[in-house]
């Protein structure tokens, strides 16, 4: 059985109204799979899904996550199983620094792997981590000791949310447009990040509107995600396809608005 | 030694410091207040006539005066069943050796002579109305200052409590400053000498350990000019099944361009009326920090007060609120601007949640003459469910023109998209949701002494555990 297995997935909202409407996807240890849609599409919506965001209904189908079924879980049980989610936008935790919100996040990891007893990850290894993973991600240090993503521009946060990717060490990242609102030389660093951390280790979904964050990370399968589902599927040269041509083959009526 | 006395059945699971040790007072004026028991205090105490004198005025004043009836519900106190005074030792040990077992054992319970060997300046620590342990470190006798238990001030410095007592809080200001005027027993008393800055907080602790115990500390703080002092004040207390009276008062005066800060993290158990008046004068160009932290009690009445009467005064309070299942804070602040170029500081910030009450009351006056005055007053309730409650009450009066006086309040509750994206990270809903309400009151704990800062957290985890899921 692959890392992560997505079978056939309905997700609804609150209203009933089906945004994802039956997809399968494997997902193994080492792979980039790209998801590509347009906007509005319900992208977001899968990403919020399988991380078990309490507005967004799974009403059939399974995922499995090294076999073992996510959709009874809460949000912290799926992390801890190793999910992870890097948000498009992420929130603001006000008074909480990003380093002692990455200590927290890394003792809350540690706690449930030692079967829920106490397990704080040494200071000393911890300020290892933390310094190499804030060089390799170019992240100014001033940063860490200001409050989680409080006033934080755009690239800030999303150079948080891949350095959270890095010393969290999920299974499995989703990342849902990472590459907005990123210029070119932030995109690179970000995107570099993240193809370094790909291995047996760590397979990834990448989720993005445009091409170009493919060319730092680059993806083992695209899938084209319009009306619900996937409507095509391919190698890394259907990317470059949708870069040229756009998704109008993809779309049989007008988009209804972002999701 | 005995072991502790618990009884299981009294003890709240979340109130970490619920328990109480089998002490025997040594004299007790039994229940209920009458002039005989003022006389028989102050006469234990083997006091001079003024202060004798004092408290009967104030006991006098005390049964004209009618329950306050704004704020919270005082209508369930039962004066006639408190017992007003209790000493527990003959005298004031001066070091730990010398304390008697019981009283022992509970500060070992709350960990005072770590605290103590890491980093107290001196401690004063009030057990039952007596203070029976002090010490001071020699470098500050050798400069000076002054650090005692307030009943052991007036008899080695008469001079200087008669020349402040009842200046900054007059009995008459309310009942409960009447109360407490009449049978005040214990509390700090902090003389400063000029231009002598002390580095260390000063730290005291407070414990009522005595079923329907009231306490009714006094504490008389002045720091003279240029001088600086920062006094740090903790407390818990065991849990009773009947209602306990905790009605202090607090006078700090300092003088032109000295500076004082108070810190107060109060934690009593959730059957005490905390009942406090708290005032402070600041001359010309001093400076007064009130930094006050609400956790426990069944109601709190609160309102720490700035008076600015020397030009270029400033003044700051920094305050939060804590009001869990059947608590009501009712806390604020007060500044009065009474000379030119005074600047004001208040920032409050309140947590309600499990039914909790949280209330913000303040004052900002700006006298006439007080041109140029400036005031802000930033307060921020946060709430954590549909059953919890939170009000403001700001008054202001400005009778200057030139006067900058702003307020702004929010109110705000856990959002579920940070709940969401914390829990994302691996955090269980209840420590992410600790982890925003530590957040939310950070600006506070920041300002905090680090072991208190930690202390906090650590009973605001205590705090929300249980309250989510």
């Amino acid at each position: 059985m692959a890392l992560l297995e997505i079978r056939d997935l309905h997700v609804a909202l609150s209203d009933g109204s089906e945004i994802v409407k039956g997809i399968d996807l494997s997902v193994e240890g080492g792979e980039v799979h790209a998801i590509m849609g347009p906007n509005g599409s319900g992208k977001s919506t899968l990403a919020h899904a399988l991380m078990g965001h309490p507005a967004y209904q799974i009403t059939s189908g399974d995922v499995l996550l090294g076999g073992k079924s996510l959709l009874e879980l809460g949000p912290d049980e799926r992390a801890q199983q190793g999910l992870f989610l890097a948000f498009q936008y992420p929130y603001a935790i006000p008074g909480v620094t990003v380093t002692s919100f990455l200590r927290s996040a890394i003792n809350a990891l540690r706690k449930a792997r030692a079967g829920g007893e106490d397990d704080p990850i040494p200071i000393p290894e911890f300020r290892k981590q933390l310094a190499a993973a804030t060089e390799r991600l170019k992240v100014p240090r001033e940063l860490l000791g200001r409050y989680l993503n409080d006033g934080f521009s755009g690239g800030e946060k999303k150079r948080i949310e891949i350095l959270q990717l890095a010393l969290l060490h999920p299974r499995l990242a989703v990342l849902d447009e990472t590459d907005s609102g990123l210029d070119i030389d932030a995109l690179k660093t970000i995107a570099g990040g993240v193809s370094d951390l790909i291995g047996p280790e760590l397979g990834a979904i990448v989720i993005t509107h445009y091409q170009r964050i493919l060319n730092y990370i680059r993806p083992d399968f695209v899938h084209v995600f319009a009306g619900g589902r996937f409507v095509a599927e391919g190698g890394p040269e259907l990317a470059e396809q949708l870069e040229s041509e756009g998704y109008d083959a993809y779309l049989p009526e007008a988009s209804s608005g972002d999701r | 030694m005995k072991k502790p006395e618990t009884d299981v059945s009294q003890i709240g699971r979340d109130y970490k410091y619920g328990f109480h040790t089998t002490d025997k007072p040594t004299f007790s004026t039994g229940r209920g207040l009458t002039r005989e028991v003022v006389e028989t205090i102050s006469a234990q105490k083997g006091e001079s006539d003024w202060m004798l004198e004092r408290r009967l005025q104030a006991y006098e004043h005390f049964l004209t005066r009618p329950v306050p009836e704004w704020g919270g519900d005082l209508s369930k106190i039962d004066f006639d069943s408190i017992f007003y005074y209790v000493k527990p030792t003959e005298t004031e040990a001066s070091s730990w050796e010398e304390l008697p077992p019981d009283i022992k054992q509970t500060w070992d319970r709350l960990g005072i002579p770590e605290a103590e060997k890491k980093y107290l300046a001196g401690v004063g620590a009030q057990y039952e109305s007596e203070v029976v342990y002090h010490k001071l470190q020699e470098e500050l006798v050798r400069q000076g200052v002054v650090f005692l238990g307030m009943d052991v001030g007036l008899r080695q410095h008469e001079e200087i409590v008669r020349e402040h007592f009842g200046t900054v809080v007059p009995f008459r200001d309310n009942k409960f400053a009447a109360l407490n005027t009449a049978v005040w027993s214990g509390g700090s008393f902090i003389y400063v000498p000029p231009g002598v800055k002390v580095e260390m907080p000063l730290q005291a602790y407070f414990r009522i350990n005595a079923e329907n115990m009231g306490q009714f500390e006094r504490t008389l703080i002045v720091v003279d000019e240029g001088a600086f002092v920062h006094y740090v004040e903790g407390c818990t207390a065991p849990i009773y099944s009947s209602d306990s009276l905790h009605a202090a008062v607090v006078e700090i005066i300092v003088k032109p361009g000295g500076r004082c800060r108070y810190t107060t993290i109060q934690n009593w158990s959730t059957n005490v009326y905390n009942l406090v008046t708290k005032r402070a004068v600041a001359q010309e160009n001093a400076t007064v920090e009130w930094v006050d932290g609400n956790l426990g009690s069944k109601l709190t009445m609160k309102y720490p007060a700035i008076w600015l009467t020397g030009e270029g005064a400033h003044g700051e309070v920094l305050s939060i609120a804590f009001a869990g299942p059947g608590q009501h804070q009712d806390t604020g602040a007060k500044a009065v601007h009474a000379a030119p170029n005074t600047t004001s500081l208040i920032t409050a910030k309140s947590i309600s949640r499990g039914g909790g009450r949280a209330g913000y009351r303040g004052l900002v006056n700006v006298a006439n003459g007080a041109r140029g005055a400036k005031s802000k007053v930033v307060c921020d309730a946060l709430i954590l469910d549909e059953e919890s409650r939170s009000d403001t009450y700001p008054t202001i009066r400005v009778h200057e023109s030139d006067a900058e006086v702003e307020h702004e309040a929010t109110v705000s509750k856990i959002g579920e998209e940070q709940l969401f994206y914390l829990m994302s990270r691996g955090l269980s809903e209840s420590e992410a949701s600790s982890m925003i309400v530590s957040g939310f009151v950070e600006p506070i704990t920041k300002e905090l002494p680090l072991e208190y800062a930690v202390e906090m957290n650590r009973l605001i985890q205590l705090q929300m555990e249980g309250s989510v899921g």
